[in-house]
């Protein structure tokens, strides 16, 4: 086992990649994302990881290298943020619809105009249908464990999807935490090498990337959805594999002091830190809130989601994105479908908080869950609420 | 002179290679000069390439599930990124090579491909970028002079005057308004080993082009030019006229540019007119003599220039 030290969540990462043994790194500089790819290009330039870093000149050609490179059978890595992923959104498609498993780790910030450094989830949801698999870190050893669980996941002959670990910028990326860095043999025992069935290889030519013509692009965009679907297995199975080897468990969905809420406070991210902290005091006061956070967001956990709202009266859907005329937030228009066929589902309240590096307080968690309270008898008139803004 | 050509034999009319790892049955039209100069240039190359194409005409016409006219691996992910993919497969089979998960000595040539709008325009910056980075691999542009597959629009590299469906001739134009972009003086100030130009009306100059480009170590970039009867509007048995023609009245110079160094490679002592070249194509019927005087101009201004660098 790995000894326990203090370090910067965006170093972990790049040392977690280095664990995964990455053979090929293509990265274009973002803030937040800086730390991780400076760290990549300082362990390749010691030596410490021998790998090709590609300097690329955007972050579409990055993502493009990236394809190039895991189509020609290479363990690969890149990391983004906000812009950086808008501009590669073509491609994104491309990656899961050509089964080429990239891992990315996506330091979450605001998207432009007004140009925001700062965290939200407004650049991660806007590429909610790429098909890649995504999951969301809450704090600096689940950003380590999801990368090499990323890369387990990806490769896997029943998968080859790619995969994208959001970690929220700044607020997880620049801090510094205790973070147990697993053992290199440990770490080649959970992942073995790359080796996919297909490649580009002269001793064996496949053509990649055909034309579709309309016979034929259907019949194709059914079997990735199928496929993706069934994802879902390895993610578990990878997950399991790793609590028995590491020690950590997790699940697509985690729940909080949720036995008796009447109210569920749904986030994701690293804003669980704080929501716990509001979920104790508010507990201590007598009221019955409890917290649900989704790990896993692509392919969305119905089930598991499904089980951990099952009972509950008000669920607060709390986004960190606004998406201008739609009848909710990302998540909660999400959770509001998945939950329609439900008997007994629980009323959803939606909220926006957070955008462009608003803080998401302790008192502002206490405020939507007083709402909920008051919705748990009266319908909203809105579709969706904003928190912790100024009214003028 | 560049050490991995000190044992280039070339090819002759009596060695050519019989195989053709672009298989016919494509689906491109009849007297297509842009698919002869990729059957070509794949026959200079043999079997152990890695092909990255963008999306434009030779993509379409090979590739329509399931048949391939590829018998080499080949990949297509988007119309301005073959440079950034190519990159990608160079520093894999690097790495692979380094870690024994490819054979060490197997030389695998790493080519990019993409059409004039692929190159000049949309995917520019990427091929600068692969260019500037100094991958081991080569780009070869496929210049029919507009966006042929989606209809024959402008690119930058369109030539003065010439119709297409967004640079139409009308009351206040002749066409396109502004002249050719000069693409292999911007690989060429990319300081690569090599640089050059080709055309499928000269077959072994352009598989020889080719095959040296691969040998060599570092960027390498060819420009071919590529006739296009359906985007032209000429007959499609005039195509490898036109190439002939586009080389003889210097609108089109054959060259190589070795280590910075130009050396014209078809030097054309007794030029023919401009003219001889224009009138064979739909796309420029409507030039008026002034027009078409201009151009003979310009011509003769830019091969002089070219002949002073090949002179340096
Ligand atoms: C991002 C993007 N923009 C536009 C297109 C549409 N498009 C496909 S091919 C093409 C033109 C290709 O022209 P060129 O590169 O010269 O190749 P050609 O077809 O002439 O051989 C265009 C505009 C696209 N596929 N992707
Ligand atoms: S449009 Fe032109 S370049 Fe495209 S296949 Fe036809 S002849 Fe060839
Ligand atoms: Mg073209």
């Amino acid at each position: 086992m790995g000894k326990r030290v203090a370090m910067e969540v965006s170093i972990a990462i790049a040392e977690a990649v280095k664990l995964a043994r990455a053979e090929v790194i293509a990265a274009y500089p973002i803030t937040p994302q800086t730390h991780i790819v400076e760290h990549l290009s300082e362990l390749v330039a010691n030596g410490e990881l021998d790998a090709e870093y590609v300097t690329v000149e955007s972050e579409h050609s990055a993502i493009s290298c990236c394809l190039g490179s895991v189509a020609t059978g290479a363990r690969t890595f890149t990391s983004t943020s906000s812009q950086g992923l808008a501009l590669m959104h073509e491609i994104l498609f491309i990656a899961s619809a050509l089964r080429l498993p990239v891992v990315m780790v996506v330091a979450n910030r605001a998207l432009s105009a007004p140009i925001s450094i700062w965290n939200d989830h407004s650049d991660i949801m806007a590429q909610r249908d790429i098909g890649w698999i995504q999951t969301f870190a809450e704090n600096g050893q689940e950003a380590v464990d999801l990368v090499l669980h990323a890369f387990r996941v990806a490769e896997d002959r029943n998968v080859m999807f790619p995969m994208i670990v959001n970690i929220d910028g700044f607020t997880l990326s620049h801090v510094i935490e205790p973070i147990v860095l697993p053992d290199q043999e440990d770490v080649d025992a959970f992942l073995p090498p790359f080796r996919p069935k297909y490649k580009l290889d002269p001793r064996k030519p496949i053509s990649i990337g055909a034309v579709g013509v309309p016979e034929i692009y259907f019949e194709a965009k059914k079997a990735q959805d199928e496929a993706f679907k069934n994802s879902r297995r390895v993610i578990l199975r990878a997950w399991k594999d790793f609590a028995t080897r590491f020690g950590r468990e997790y699940h697509p969905v985690e729940t909080y002091r949720m036995e008796d809420a009447e109210v569920g406070l749904l986030i994701m991210g690293s804003l669980a830190e704080t929501a716990m902290t509001a979920v104790d005091k508010m507990r201590e006061e007598g009221k019955k809130v409890g917290l649900i956070r989704l790990r896993l967001w692509r392919p969305f956990p119905t089930k598991e989601f499904r089980k951990a709202v099952s009972g509950l009266p008000v669920l607060a859907v709390i986004d960190r994105a606004l998406t201008p005329g739609a009848s909710g937030g990302p998540v909660g228009t999400e959770v509001r479908s998945v939950l329609y066929h439900c008997a007994r589902r629980p009323r959803v309240v939606n909220f926006v908080a957070g955008l462009g590096g608003r803080d998401v307080t302790v008192e502002d968690f206490e405020e939507m869950a007083d709402r909920a309270f008051f919705y748990k008898k009266k319908r909203p008139k809105e579709a969706y609420e904003l928190i912790g803004v100024r009214e003028s | 002179m560049i050490a991995e050509l000190s044992k280039f034999k070339g090819f002759t009319v009596k060695n050519l290679p019989k195989d053709e790892p672009f298989a016919p049955g494509h689906r491109a039209c009849q007297g297509c000069g842009e698919v002869l100069a990729l059957r070509l240039a794949m026959k200079a190359l043999g079997r152990d390439v890695i092909v990255a194409s963008a999306t434009g005409c030779m993509e379409i016409i090979s590739s329509p599930f399931p048949h391939t006219s590829w018998r080499v691996p080949w990949i297509h992910i988007a119309f301005e990124n073959a440079a950034a993919v190519a990159s990608g497969v160079e520093a894999a089979l690097k790495v692979l090579k380094r870690h024994k998960r490819f054979p060490k000595n197997k030389r695998v040539s790493v080519v990019a491909m993409a059409g004039d709008g692929g190159t000049a325009d949309i995917g520019l910056q990427a091929l600068s970028g692969a260019l500037e980075r100094g991958h081991d691999f080569l780009y070869i542009c496929l210049d029919n002079e507009a966006y042929m597959n989606t209809g024959v629009q402008r690119s930058s590299a369109t030539p003065y005057g010439a119709m297409t469906t967004t640079s139409p001739p009308g009351a206040k134009s002749f066409g396109q308004m502004t002249w050719k972009k000069n693409l292999p003086a911007i690989a060429v100030a990319h300081n690569i080993p090599y640089v050059a130009t080709a055309s499928p009306a000269f077959f072994l100059d352009l598989m020889n082009k080719v095959k040296k480009a691969s040998l060599i170590k570092g960027p390498a970039y060819i420009h071919i030019f590529s006739p296009c009867p359906t985007g032209w509007g000429c007959k499609g048995e005039d195509s490898i006229k036109l190439a002939r023609l586009a080389v003889d009245t210097k609108i089109f110079p054959l060259y190589e540019v070795i280590e910075g160094k130009y050396y014209i490679t078809r030097k054309v002592v007794r030029p023919k007119p401009v003219e001889e070249y224009l009138k064979l194509q739909r796309r420029f019927r409507h030039l008026t003599p002034e027009h078409i005087e201009e151009i003979q101009r310009r011509v003769d201004a830019e091969y002089e220039k070219l002949l002073k660098l090949a002179e340096l």
